[in-house]
C-alpha cells in the first residue's frame, strides 16, 4: 500500500505526466464520485438521481482512462468507451421509465414509491 | 418345525387313502367314546371327480347382469329393464345349478376358472401361496347355490314390482347391488379356497351394506348400514385371522389339500391319537367361528341383524333371513372336518351354546315388540341360533336342513310382511293392522303367511317341523358328555321352540286375522300408491290423473322435477302429506310379479317338507331324508355317537310328539292371548280391535318391567352404547385432541420458524429507494474497511 502512494506520488515519471500527476485525476475522480453518491442519497427527484448515478459512471471512467494513461496502455479508454455507449443506452432506457412512473404517480418524487416495504 | 409338519401331512395322506374308510367300524367310535376321543367312527373321504363346468356360468350372468345395470344407470333407463335382466340372469344362473345338481355324481369336482394367486418363495410344497379362482363343487355347495340362486330369482322378480316406485337410478342401483350379493355368494359357497371364500365373504358385506343403506336420505337406514358393516368387519377380523393361522400352520388355503388332511386328523382322534393331532386345529376353528358369528349374527353380534330391517324387503328376505346370514353355517359346515378334528370339540360346544343361547334371547325380544317386521328379524337370529346348535350339536345334516327349508318359509314371511308395508304405506306395526288376510287382493299372502308361520312354528307334517326336529332330537341322541350340557341345550331349545311358535302368531293373530282396520303409515311413496281425496275411488283418481297402475301421484312428475324437495323424501313437486280428514287410504294390493314370488316361495316352503321322506340310504340312525343324502357325500359328512334317550325312548322317535306338543301350545297361547274373538282365534280369542287384545294387555301390564324391558329389547343397544361406543369415542377424542395439538403442532412450529424470522427481519425493507441506497453505501464501505484493515494500512495507510 506504501508502494502504491510512492508511485502515485512520484514526480519524475518518465512520461509527458509532469505538472498534472495520476493523483489529480483521482482526487477529481473521487470528489466527482462522492458528489454523485451524497447528490443520489439525498435528492428525491428521480431525473436528478438519474443524474447522479451517471456522475458517478463517469467519475468511474476518469480514473479508469487516467490509469490508462499511467499504464501507457488504452485498456482503460477502450473500456470506457464500451461503458459511455452502455450509458447512453441505458440513459434513454432509464430517462423512460422515468417518464412511465411519472405518469402512474404525477409526481418524480422517488419516496412515492414504496411497494417493496416488508 | 416346518418340515415336521410337512412329514406329517406326507404321513397322514399315506395313512388314509381313499377307499380305506372300512377299517374304522362305527362300534370302534363308541368304545373310544368313553376314554379320551369324542366317538367319532367311520369318517368320511373326499372322492374327486369330474364335472360341474356348467357353474362358472352363475359368476358370469350375475357379474354380466351386474354391469348390465350399471348401464342402464349411464343410459339413463327410466322402466324396469334392470329388474328383468337381473330376473333373467338369476333364473339362468339357477338353472345352471339345477341341470348341474341333477346329473351329479355325488363325487368332488374342482372347477378351474383361472388363476388368481400364486405365489412361491422356496422349493417346498410349503413354501407357497396358490389360490385359484375355481369352485369347489360337492353335494354341500349343490344344497346352498341351488336356494341362492333360486330364491335369488323369485326375490328379484319380486323386487322388480316392489321397488318400482323407485325406477331409474334407484331401481339400476338396487339391482346392480343385488347381482352382485348373488355374485359374492356363489364365490363364498363355492370357492375351492380360503381366499376366494373370504372374497365371497366381503363382497356379500358389502352388498349388504349398500342394500342396507338403500333409501340413503333416511338417517336410521344409513346408520342401520354402517352398523351391520362395522360389526360384521369385528367378526371378519376372526375369519382372518383363522385363515391365516390354516395357512402358517397347514400350508395351503385350498379345500382339496386340506379336507383331506383334517378328515385325517378326525379318524386319528376316532382311533384315540389325538395327540397326533396339533392343537391349532381348536384355535383355528374358534377364530373361524367368530367371523361366522358375524356374518350370522350370533351370541354378540346379533344387534345388527334387526336394524338391517330398514333396508327393503327384498333385500331383507334374500340377504338378512335366507342366504347371507347362513353363510356363517354353510363356513361351519364347509370347514366341519376342522371343527371336528379337536377331540375335545371346544369349538362346536361353544358353538352350540351360543346358538342356543342367540335363540332363545332373541326370541324373548320377538315376543315383546311391535314391529312385524323386527319381530321376523328376530325369529331370523332365532332360527339361526338354531342352526348353529344343530352343527354344534355334530348334526351337520339338521343344521344344513334346517337352513335350506328356513330360507323358503322365511322369504315367504318376509314376502308376505313386504307386501303388506307396501300395500298399507310402510305400516309394520301390529297395533295399526287387523284382518289383512281378508282385504281385497291380500287373500294369497294371508295364506302364504299362514304357511310360513305353520313351518316357523313347526306344525307338524311342516318343513320346519322335521328340520327342527333334527336338531331337538339331537340334542339328547347326543350320548353324555360328547357336547358339555346337551341336554340342558335340548331343553332350552325346546322351550325357544315354544316361544317361536307363540311370537309367529302373534303376529299372525294380530295383523292377518279378526276384524278388518288399519291405519295407513307414514312412507310417503308408499302411501302415494293408495291415497285419493275422500268422495273418489282411487282407480277413478288414477285414471283422472293419468297415474299407471303402481304409480302414486308423485311420481308422474318425476321426469321434469327431478329430485329433492322440502320433505327430503325427494319426489315431485309440493308434496303434501296425507291427510286424513281430507283423503282416503285404500290398501294397494300386491301386482302379478309379487304374487308370482310369493305363490313361489309358498309352494316350495309347502314342497320342502317332502324332502324328509325322500330316503337317504344306508344307515338307519341317518334322519333328514334328502338333505342327509347331499350332505353324507360332502366334506359335512359326520356320523356322530347315538346314545342318548328322551323319555326313555330313541330321541328322533319321541321328539315328534314333544316338539309338535310344544308347537301346539305356543300356538294356542298366541290364539288365547291375541287371537280375534270367533274360530280365527281358534276360539279361544277375545280380541275385537286392532289396537287393544284385553289379555295379552293385562299381561304385559302384570309382567311390569320385564314387558317393558323386553320391548326395548333389554337395550342391549344402549349398553353397547355406554360400554363400547362411548368409551371408544373418548379414546378418539383423546387420539384427536393429540393429533390436533401435537403432531399438527409439531408441524405447525416448523412452519412458524422462517415465518418466524421473516417476522424480525422484515422492518429492514422500507421499500424506499434511499433507504436501500444507504444500506449499499454502507455496506461498501464496511467492505473497504474490512479489505483495507485485512491489508494491514487501514484507512490511514491509503492516505
Amino acid at each position: 500500500m506504501d508502494g502504491l502512494m510512492a508511485i502515485l506520488a512520484q514526480g519524475d515519471h518518465p512520461t509527458a505526466m509532469h505538472q498534472v500527476t495520476l493523483l489529480h485525476y483521482l482526487i477529481v475522480s473521487g470528489i466527482m464520485f462522492t458528489l454523485g453518491l451524497i447528490g443520489f442519497v439525498t435528492r428525491r427527484n428521480l431525473i436528478v438521481m438519474f443524474l447522479c448515478t451517471e456522475l458517478m459512471f463517469q467519475a468511474a471512467g476518469l480514473a479508469a482512462i487516467a490509469f490508462g494513461r499511467f499504464h501507457l496502455n488504452h485498456t482503460g479508454e477502450t473500456f470506457v468507451i464500451f461503458v459511455l455507449t452502455v450509458a447512453a443506452a441505458e440513459a434513454a432506457l432509464a430517462l423512460a421509465l422515468v417518464v412511465l412512473l411519472f405518469r402512474r404517480r404525477e409526481t418524480l418524487d422517488a419516496s412515492a414509491w414504496a411497494e417493496m416495504k416488508g | 418345525m416346518v418340515e415336521v409338519m410337512a412329514n406329517m401331512v406326507a404321513k397322514l395322506a399315506l395313512a388314509a387313502p381313499p377307499g380305506s374308510d372300512g377299517h374304522a367300524p362305527a362300534d370302534a367310535g363308541h368304545g373310544v367314546a368313553s376314554g379320551v376321543g369324542h366317538g367319532v367312527g367311520h369318517v368320511a373321504k373326499v372322492v374327486f371327480g369330474e364335472g360341474g363346468d356348467l357353474l362358472m356360468a352363475v359368476p358370469v350372468l350375475t357379474l354380466g347382469a351386474m354391469v348390465a345395470c350399471g348401464l342402464c344407470a349411464a343410459l339413463g333407463i327410466r322402466n324396469k329393464l334392470p329388474g328383468w335382466i337381473s330376473v333373467g340372469a338369476l333364473a339362468g344362473a339357477f338353472a345352471a345349478v339345477l341341470v348341474t345338481f341333477l346329473g351329479w355324481h355325488g363325487q368332488t369336482a374342482i372347477v378351474h376358472g383361472f388363476e388368481w394367486i400364486n405365489f412361491q418363495w422356496g422349493g417346498k410344497p410349503s413354501q407357497s401361496l396358490v389360490a385359484n379362482f375355481a369352485f369347489y363343487v360337492d353335494t354341500l355347495t349343490l344344497l346352498w347355490m341351488l336356494f341362492v340362486t333360486g330364491l335369488g330369482a323369485l326375490i328379484a322378480l319380486y323386487a322388480s314390482e316392489y321397488m318400482s316406485h323407485d325406477v331409474g337410478l334407484g331401481y339400476c342401483r338396487f339391482f346392480a347391488a343385488f347381482n352382485l350379493f348373488v355374485f359374492s355368494m356363489s364365490c363364498l359357497v363355492m370357492a375351492d379356497n380360503l381366499l376366494l371364500l373370504y372374497l365371497g365373504w366381503e363382497g356379500v358385506g358389502l352388498c349388504s351394506y349398500l342394500l342396507i343403506g338403500y333409501f340413503y336420505k333416511k338417517a336410521p337406514a344409513v346408520a342401520a348400514g354402517k352398523k351391520a358393516f362395522i360389526m360384521n368387519r369385528i367378526g371378519d377380523l376372526g375369519l382372518a385371522l383363522g385363515v391365516m393361522l390354516v395357512f402358517v400352520k397347514f400350508h395351503s388355503v385350498e379345500y382339496k389339500d386340506l379336507i383331506p388332511l383334517w378328515q385325517g386328523y378326525m379318524e386319528l382322534v376316532a382311533h384315540g391319537q389325538w395327540t397326533d393331532v396339533p392343537i391349532e386345529v381348536r384355535w383355528a376353528a374358534l377364530l373361524i367361528m367368530v367371523g361366522a358369528f358375524g356374518k350370522s349374527a350370533q351370541v354378540f353380534f346379533y344387534v345388527w341383524l334387526p336394524d338391517a330391517m330398514e333396508g327393503p324387503t327384498p333385500v331383507s328376505a334374500l340377504i338378512h333371513a335366507a342366504t347371507m346370514v347362513t353363510a356363517g353355517v354353510f363356513l361351519i359346515a364347509r370347514l366341519f372336518p376342522l371343527f371336528a378334528s379337536d377331540h375335545q370339540l371346544v369349538a362346536l360346544t361353544v358353538v352350540a351354546w351360543s346358538g342356543a343361547l342367540t335363540a332363545f334371547w332373541s326370541g324373548l325380544i320377538g315376543m315383546a315388540i311391535f314391529d312385524v317386521k323386527r319381530v321376523m328379524g328376530y325369529s331370523t337370529i332365532s332360527q339361526l341360533g338354531f342352526m348353529f346348535a344343530g352343527l354344534g350339536l355334530l348334526t351337520p345334516i339338521g343344521a344344513s336342513f334346517h337352513t335350506f327349508t328356513h330360507a323358503f318359509f322365511k322369504a315367504t314371511l318376509f314376502l308376505g310382511v313386504g307386501a303388506v308395508m307396501h300395500g298399507f304405506g310402510g305400516q309394520l306395526d301390529l297395533r295399526r293392522l287387523s284382518g289383512v288376510a281378508w282385504m281385497k287382493g291380500f287373500g294369497l299372502v294371508g295364506v302364504a303367511m299362514l304357511i310360513g308361520a305353520v313351518n316357523l312354528s313347526g306344525v307338524p307334517f311342516t318343513a320346519g317341523f322335521f328340520s327342527k326336529d333334527m336338531i331337538l332330537a339331537q340334542a339328547f341322541a347326543l350320548p353324555g358328555g360328547t357336547i358339555a350340557g346337551s341336554q340342558a341345550l335340548g331343553w332350552l331349545l325346546l322351550l325357544t321352540a315354544g316361544m317361536t311358535a307363540y311370537y309367529t302368531f302373534r303376529t299372525y293373530f294380530r295383523v292377518f286375522a279378526g276384524p278388518k282396520e288399519f291405519t295407513p303409515g307414514d312412507d310417503p311413496e308408499l302411501v302415494d300408491l293408495g291415497r285419493h281425496p275422500k268422495g273418489t275411488t282411487l282407480e277413478a283418481w288414477h285414471a283422472q290423473h293419468g297415474h299407471g297402475h303402481g304409480h302414486g301421484h308423485g311420481h308422474g312428475h318425476d321426469a321434469h322435477a327431478g329430485h329433492g324437495d322440502g320433505h327430503g323424501h325427494g319426489h315431485g313437486p309440493a308434496r303434501v302429506d296425507f291427510d286424513p280428514a281430507t283423503e282416503d287410504f285404500d290398501p294397494h294390493p300386491p301386482g302379478m310379479a309379487m304374487k308370482g314370488a310369493i305363490f313361489a316361495c309358498m309352494a316350495l316352503s309347502v314342497l320342502a317338507a317332502g324332502l324328509y321322506f325322500v330316503a337317504p340310504g344306508g344307515d338307519p340312525h341317518t334322519h333328514g331324508g334328502w338333505v342327509a343324502g347331499m350332505i353324507g357325500t360332502s366334506s359335512a359328512a359326520f356320523h356322530a355317537p347315538h346314545g342318548g334317550e328322551l323319555f326313555g325312548q330313541d330321541p328322533h322317535a319321541i321328539m315328534y310328539f314333544v316338539s309338535a306338543l310344544v308347537g301346539l301350545v305356543g300356538i294356542f297361547i298366541a290364539a288365547y292371548l291375541h287371537g280375534p274373538r270367533g274360530w280365527q282365534g281358534l276360539m279361544v280369542g277375545i280380541r275385537d280391535r286392532a289396537d287393544v287384545a284385553p289379555r295379552a294387555d293385562a299381561l304385559a301390564a302384570k309382567l311390569g318391567g320385564v314387558a317393558t324391558a323386553a320391548r326395548k329389547k333389554f337395550s342391549v343397544d344402549e349398553l353397547y352404547h355406554a360400554v363400547i361406543v362411548l368409551p371408544l369415542r373418548v379414546v378418539a377424542y383423546i387420539f384427536a385432541f393429540l393429533d390436533n395439538f401435537l403432531v399438527d403442532g409439531l408441524v405447525n412450529l416448523v412452519g412458524f420458524m422462517p415465518r418466524g424470522a421473516g417476522t424480525l427481519v422484515r422492518p429492514s425493507q422500507s421499500g424506499v429507494l434511499h433507504d436501500y441506497a444507504l444500506r449499499m453505501l454502507m455496506g461498501i464501505g464496511l467492505v473497504l474497511a474490512v479489505a483495507l484493515a485485512a491489508m494491514g494500512g487501514g484507512v490511514g495507510g491509503l492516505l
